[in-house]
C-alpha cells in the first residue's frame, strides 16, 4: 500500500504547486482604479496583443508600495506623488510615468450642517467642519486618499481626533458605504464617488477647480536590479501599453452612468 | 432586499462566470488543504489519543489551543514568510492559491489532529487489544482500528471543512483576491459587500451553506444505524 501512497502524494503536491504556479504579471493598484471597473476596461486589448496575463491586486497606494519595494509585484499604478518619487529615488521602481488624473471630492449629508459648500476653499471647508465637530470618516490606511487628506488636515493646520474623526482602515468604496451610514463627511476620489452615486445619499460640495484636490495616477516598474525576479520586460510592455495614444484614448472614453471618471495626461 | 434576492438567484441560475469560479477556487483551494493536512494530521491525532508517551496531556492541550489559532495571524506569519524579503520569498508563491492552500492547511491540521485525538482517547486499547486477540497482525489490527474510528476520522474532517472553506482572512491576505484566480467565495463575498452590491455577495453565501450542509449530511447518513 505504501507503494502506491507515495507517488500519489507526489502528484497531489505536483498539481497543487505547478497548476498555480504564477507566470501572469502581477500589479498592485490602488482601489479607485480597480473597483470603478476602469482595469477591466483597459487591460484586456494589451493582454490579447502580447499574450500576458495580469493579476491585478487592489490595495491601498500605501500597501501596493510596500510591494513595490519587497518585490512582490511588478508594477503599480498608484497616486501619491511624492511617494512614488521617493521610490523611484531609493532604487525601488523604475520608470515612472504619469497617466491620468481626476481631482477628490468631499461630501457630506443632506443641509450639509458644517457648510462646506459655502466655504472657500476645501482648507477652508476642513476647518469648519472640525469646528462642528461633525462626524467625518478617514480611510485612515495610508493609502493615496488617506495621504492627501491628511496632508490636506496639515495644510489647514489641524491634526483631526476625538469621537468626530473616524477611522476605517477599509477600501474606498467601504468607507464611503460606512460614511454614507453614518451621514458623515467623507473625503475621495471623483471615480469612486461617480460609480458609486446611485447607492448612496451623500452629495458632493467642493468646488472642482481647487488645485488642493488634484489627483494624479502614475504606474511604476519595480527595479530589477533590486528585485531580478520581476517580470520587468512584460512590465515595462504594459507601461507602454498604459501611455500609447490607443489606452489613452480609451481612459478618456471610459464612462459610467454617463460620466467621465478619469482623465488620461500622458500625451501632451 | 427583495431585489436583491431575486438578483442573488439569477446568479445562481444563469452561473455566471465569475459566482462559478469563486465556488471553483474555494472547493479546490480547500479540498487540497483538507487532504494534505488529513494525511498528517490523522495519523498524528491517532498518536496523540492512543500513544503512550510523556507530554501526552501537555500535547493535546496544545492542540486544542491551537484550533482557535486566528486565521488573520496564520495569514500574517505566511505573508512574512512568503514575501519575496521572507525566508520562502525565491518560491514566489505570494498572491497563488498555492499560498492559500498552505494557509488552509494549517489552519486545519490542529482541528482535525485535536478531535481525532480526543475521539480515538478511549478507543484506542481496547479495539487494538480485540484485534491482536483475533490473531490480526499488524497491519490488519492497524486497518481494523481506523474502521472503528472512521466515524471520528469524518466528523473531524467534516469540522476542519467547515472552518477552512468558511475563512477568508487567509484567503484574502495570502490570494489577494485576485478576480478568476484567487477570489473564493469569501474573499468575493467581502468585496461585494464593500462595493455595496449585495446580489452575489448573498447568492455565494447560499451556495456556501449549501455545501457545508452537505458535507455534515453526508457524515450524518455515513453513520452505523443504533438501535
Amino acid at each position: 500500500m505504501r507503494k502506491q501512497v507515495f507517488p500519489a502524494l507526489c502528484l497531489v503536491f505536483f498539481a497543487a504547486t505547478s497548476a498555480f504556479a504564477g507566470e501572469a504579471l502581477k500589479l498592485a493598484t490602488t482601489t479607485s482604479t480597480y473597483e470603478t471597473g476602469l482595469l477591466d476596461y483597459i487591460l484586456p486589448p494589451f493582454q490579447e496583443k502580447y499574450g500576458v496575463e495580469v493579476h491585478i491586486i487592489s490595495v491601498g497606494t500605501g500597501k501596493a508600495i510596500k510591494l513595490a519595494e519587497n518585490g512582490d509585484v511588478d508594477l503599480i499604478l498608484v497616486h501619491a506623488k511624492e511617494a512614488e518619487e521617493k521610490l523611484v529615488k531609493d532604487g525601488c521602481g523604475k520608470a515612472r510615468r504619469g497617466i491620468m488624473y481626476n481631482n477628490f471630492v468631499i461630501l457630506g449629508p443632506g443641509g450639509d450642517p458644517a457648510r462646506v459648500s459655502k466655504s472657500k476653499d476645501v482648507k477652508d471647508a476642513l476647518r469648519n467642519i472640525a469646528r462642528m465637530k461633525h462626524v467625518f470618516v478617514s480611510r485612515g490606511d495610508d493609502s493615496g486618499t488617506d495621504k492627501k487628506e491628511k496632508s490636506l488636515w496639515r495644510k489647514a493646520g489641524l491634526e483631526p481626533c476625538g469621537g468626530w474623526y473616524l477611522e476605517t482602515g477599509q477600501g474606498m468604496s467601504a468607507t464611503l458605504r460606512i460614511a454614507d451610514e453614518k451621514n458623515a463627511y467623507v473625503m475621495l476620489d471623483r471615480a469612486t464617488y461617480l460609480f458609486n452615486k446611485d447607492k448612496i445619499r451623500l452629495s458632493p460640495l467642493t468646488q472642482d477647480n481647487d488645485r488642493d484636490l488634484f489627483n494624479p495616477y502614475g504606474v511604476i516598474a519595480v527595479n530589477p536590479e533590486k528585485n531580478p525576479h520581476v517580470k520587468y520586460k512584460s512590465a515595462v510592455a504594459l507601461i507602454e501599453w498604459l501611455v500609447s495614444p490607443e489606452c489613452q484614448g480609451m481612459i478618456d472614453t471610459y464612462r459610467v452612468n454617463g460620466k467621465q471618471l478619469f482623465f488620461a495626461d500622458a500625451i501632451e | 432586499m427583495a431585489n436583491e434576492l431575486k438578483g442573488a438567484f439569477e446568479i445562481i441560475f444563469s452561473l455566471e462566470r465569475e459566482f462559478l469560479s469563486a465556488v471553483g477556487l474555494s472547493l479546490k483551494v480547500s479540498l487540497i488543504a483538507l487532504f494534505l493536512a488529513a494525511i498528517i494530521a490523522i495519523p498524528f491525532g491517532i498518536w496523540v489519543g492512543t500513544g503512550k508517551f510523556k507530554h501526552r496531556e501537555l500535547t493535546s492541550a496544545i492542540l486544542n489551543t491551537a484550533m482557535s489559532f486566528p486565521t488573520v495571524v496564520i495569514g500574517l506569519l505566511l505573508y512574512s514568510f512568503f514575501s519575496r524579503k521572507g525566508p520562502m520569498g525565491n518560491l514566489g508563491i505570494l498572491f497563488t492559491p498555492a499560498a492559500m492552500i498552505t494557509g488552509q492547511c494549517i489552519l486545519a491540521f490542529p482541528i482535525i489532529a485535536a478531535l481525532v485525538a480526543a475521539g480515538t482517547r478511549n478507543l484506542g486499547d481496547r479495539a487494538i487489544l480485540a484485534a491482536r486477540a483475533l490473531g490480526a497482525g499488524n497491519i490488519k489490527s492497524i486497518l481494523l482500528f481506523l474502521k472503528e474510528s472512521r466515524l471520528i476520522v469524518l466528523a473531524s474532517l467534516s469540522a476542519a471543512f467547515g472552518r477552512i472553506f468558511s475563512e477568508v482572512g487567509i484567503s484574502m491576505m495570502l490570494g489577494g483576491n485576485i478576480r478568476f484566480y484567487t477570489r473564493n467565495i469569501t474573499t468575493a463575498i467581502a468585496l461585494e459587500t464593500s462595493k455595496g452590491a449585495f446580489s452575489l455577495g448573498i447568492a455565494l453565501g447560499m451556495v456556501l451553506m449549501v455545501i457545508a450542509f452537505t458535507i455534515n449530511a453526508s457524515v450524518y447518513y455515513l453513520q452505523p444505524k443504533k438501535i
